[in-house]
């Protein structure tokens, strides 16, 4: 079994064809089960946003796994083929896959490193995935885990830290300006698209005031219920500044609706309380006279572009302590997935039933000294067949499971069952290769199809998969 | 015993200016923890070298110029580990510790060993510095959060995120913190004045005389009132509130070089 990836994303695939392979939540659910009924996909979780869309899944076989999620992508939308998706797509198997993930996740691999948006949709993913049981052991315990690195990754890295969009970098400036943002007056001039998500994200940082304008009334009062706020009318907006600590215009109006003369009138009502103007309209809209103006701190569009491109400056150097942990995270759950491997649990398990049968063997053996070398013989037998018999059923069972989606659960059952968990499983390739008929338990074949390849073993393919 | 340990704090003091003014300039935040030590380290000898001087001085002997400035430093840097300790406001330090050190080098530019021990009347005085140092010290505060405040508009203003925009608190903080260094200071201040207008009718007969030092006081006196005033009713706050405690701050500083010239030493 492999856990594969297979997906395009910001990095590699134009707008155009992302548009196309975004599942539509409402799909969703359909789309994945139509992923788990493609023969040999064991588990799968589809992630789809605006800058990725990326299957993840436990597939029986390597070559065919790919092969098929590929074929699942190109079936999404009809005007795609295989042949238009192959240049776009890439693939990962194993180690490289869960690596992958866990990037993600930690938004190392977004469009702007350290956003916080990329954990919530990878949550959604899973949580559709485990709703509609597409997701079994393997991906629940490698998507839970993504998500813990992620956390870790925001809490011991500066990567989230600061403003790397034109909406944040305001709270961000504003939180210079106010240390507290809870008792503070939001006034909203016009209602643009930006505007409204720096509102938002003031709101989420605890501003409770909000106070909106707009010119269609309509729109103004909608905005207001969406932001628990209250609508003033649109000709009131000069008034209204005296008792704005926080000012976002972003209107159409080709002219300055604030200007200098506004600024100056509602300072001197606030008792020179600092005000924080924010334009985010092109053409502006406060006019630039109002700088020079004490306690008032305008800034414009490009003032916020400017601090954004700063603050993804430092969040590159700190992308780096955040790989570092990755690949840390990577190894410990390498080692889980290894410990769940069949072949080694295989291997302890007869090892643990040969030396309890060993054991009793030698014990009665050494109390009944008289019999002779035929009768010594025949109970050795009797202890062998005994022992065999009573884990032959578990051994078919682990070896029919092993490529099941529930194996690992079965491994998992077993190590328990006969406690093989103080017993590492030893994982030399030497001993991978279990032979079975020479103990007579006349299972033989298969044992050796999973033998060889380990699901954290990552291979060659996706190297000469990936298209130059 | 407590020269050596006044030596000791003024060379801890030094390195701790050293490492805080680097902090200013430096991402590394480990050096804020190390300024820090340093600074506790020095507060530890600092407290030791006043207790070892109080000791060794008689209850009679009359306040000097080097134990009030002494005594400011001690004070200055107790103000900022309480401030850090609740705030964890690093950058404070790169203010205050400097500050501390050079009222530190000015005592020792006034120390002197000869007990000039008076009358016992002076213990009146005793009083009068301790309340007035305590005054100045919020004053101080006041002048140091003014600074930040000034520092921080500038950048917000001119658009400079720098690593010192990255490290000042938020303006309405430091406006918070100058209004409340005054609030404290303006009282003691008060009471220190009092104190040394009885202190004056001891040793003069008259509560006050008006010599320059004394006017200068009472002109400070009147200048923090106002600001305060000024903040409550018409809006003296934010930039104007950090300018004027700038200037009262300076208006504080005469006075004290008025003392030291008028009394080569000895405060009156």
């Amino acid at each position: 079994m492999h856990v594969i990836v297979v997906g395009l994303s910001h990095k590699t695939a134009p707008v155009e064809i992302r548009e196309k392979l975004a599942v539509p939540e409402s799909r969703l659910r359909e789309a994945l089960s139509r992923l788990c009924t493609y023969p040999g996909v064991r588990e799968g979780l589809l992630l789809s946003t605006c800058n990725r869309v990326e299957v993840y899944a436990v597939v029986e076989d390597l070559e065919g796994g790919y092969g098929r999620v590929q074929e699942f992508l190109a079936d999404t939308h009809l005007s795609l083929s295989s042949e238009h998706l192959t240049p776009h797509l890439y693939w990962h198997a194993g180690d490289r896959a869960i690596s992958h993930l866990f990037r993600v996740a930690s938004s190392l691999d977004s469009m702007i490193v350290g956003e916080s948006q990329i954990l919530g949709q990878i949550k959604d993913a899973f949580e559709v995935a485990l709703t509609h049981k597409a997701s079994g052991l393997l991906l629940n315990k490698i998507v839970k885990k993504a998500i813990s690195v992620a956390k870790r990754v925001r809490t011991e890295t500066k990567i989230a830290e600061t403003a790397v969009s034109v909406s944040y970098a305001a709270v961000e400036l504003a939180k210079k300006i106010f240390s507290n943002l809870t008792e503070k007056t939001v006034l909203l001039i016009g209602a643009g698209e930006m505007a409204k998500l720096a509102a938002r994200h003031l709101i989420a940082n605890g501003v409770r005031q909000v106070r909106i304008t707009t010119r269609n009334l309509q729109h103004g009062l909608e905005l207001a219920q969406k932001f628990n706020g209250t609508a003033v009318p649109f000709e009131d907006y000069k008034t209204e500044l005296a008792a704005a600590d926080i000012v976002l215009v972003s209107t159409g109006a080709s002219h300055y609706l604030v200007t200098a003369d506004d600024v100056q009138r509602a300072m001197r009502q606030r008792m020179n309380r600092p005000m924080f103007l924010i334009d985010i309209s092109v053409p502006r809209n406060i006019d630039p006279a109002v700088r020079p103006i004490d306690d008032a701190f305008l800034f414009d569009i490009d003032d916020l572009h400017m601090r954004v491109e700063q603050n993804r400056e430092d969040r590159l150097r700190e992308a780096a302590k955040a790989e570092q942990m990755v690949v840390e995270e990577v190894a410990v759950l390498g080692q889980w997935l290894q410990s769940l491997e069949v072949t080694p649990t295989i291997v302890a398990l007869r090892g643990r039933t040969e030396e309890i049968k060993r054991r009793e063997v030698e014990k009665v053996l050494a109390r009944l000294a008289h019999l002779s070398s035929e009768d010594r013989a025949a109970v050795e037998a009797l202890a062998s067949a005994i022992v065999n018999k009573m884990v032959h059923g578990a051994m078919v069972t682990l070896k029919a499971e092993a490529t099941s989606s529930s194996g690992a659960a079965y491994v998992d059952a077993a190590r328990r069952f006969f406690s093989l968990e103080d017993t590492p499983p030893a994982y030399p390739p030497a001993q991978t290769d279990v032979q079975d008929g020479s103990e007579g338990s006349g299972t033989g074949n298969g044992a050796n199809r999973f033998s060889g390849e380990s699901l954290v073993q990552h291979t060659t393919k996706e190297q000469s998969r990936r298209v130059s | 015993m407590s020269s050596v340990f006044f030596m000791l704090t003024m060379g801890l003091y030094f390195v701790s200016t050293v490492c805080y003014l680097a902090y200013l300039l430096r991402r590394a935040e480990t050096l804020s923890k190390v300024s820090l030590g340093i600074t506790a380290a020095g507060f530890a000898t600092h407290t030791v070298a006043l207790v070892a001087r109080m000791a060794d001085s008689s209850q009679a002997q009359l306040p000097t110029f080097h134990e009030a400035l002494s005594f400011f430093s001690w004070m200055l840097i107790l103000v900022f580990l309480a401030v850090e300790y609740r705030r964890q406001l690093h950058v404070l330090g790169s203010f205050i510790v400097p500050l501390a050190l050079v009222s530190l080098v000015t005592a020792a530019a006034f120390r002197s060993d000869g007990a000039s021990s008076l009358q016992p009347v002076f213990k009146t005085l005793w009083v009068h510095v301790t309340l007035s140092m305590l005054g100045t010290v919020g004053f101080a505060v006041a002048f140091v959060a003014g600074v930040m405040y000034l520092i921080q508009d500038g950048l917000l203003k001119s658009k400079r995120f720098n690593v010192l925009y990255a490290k000042l608190p938020a303006l309405d903080y430091l406006d918070h913190l100058n209004q409340q260094s005054i609030v404290m200071g303006f009282p003691l201040l008060t009471l220190g004045i009092i104190s040394g207008a009885f202190s004056a009718e001891i040793v003069r007969g008259s509560y006050v005389n008006w010599n320059p030092e004394q006017t200068w006081a009472m002109v400070t006196w009147g200048f923090y009132f106002a600001v305060l005033v000024g903040r409550l009713t018409i809006g003296w706050r934010a930039k104007r509130a950090a300018y004027l405690t700038i200037i009262g701050f300076a208006g504080v500083i005469l006075t004290l070089i008025g003392v030291v010239l008028k009394s080569h030493g000895s405060v009156s």
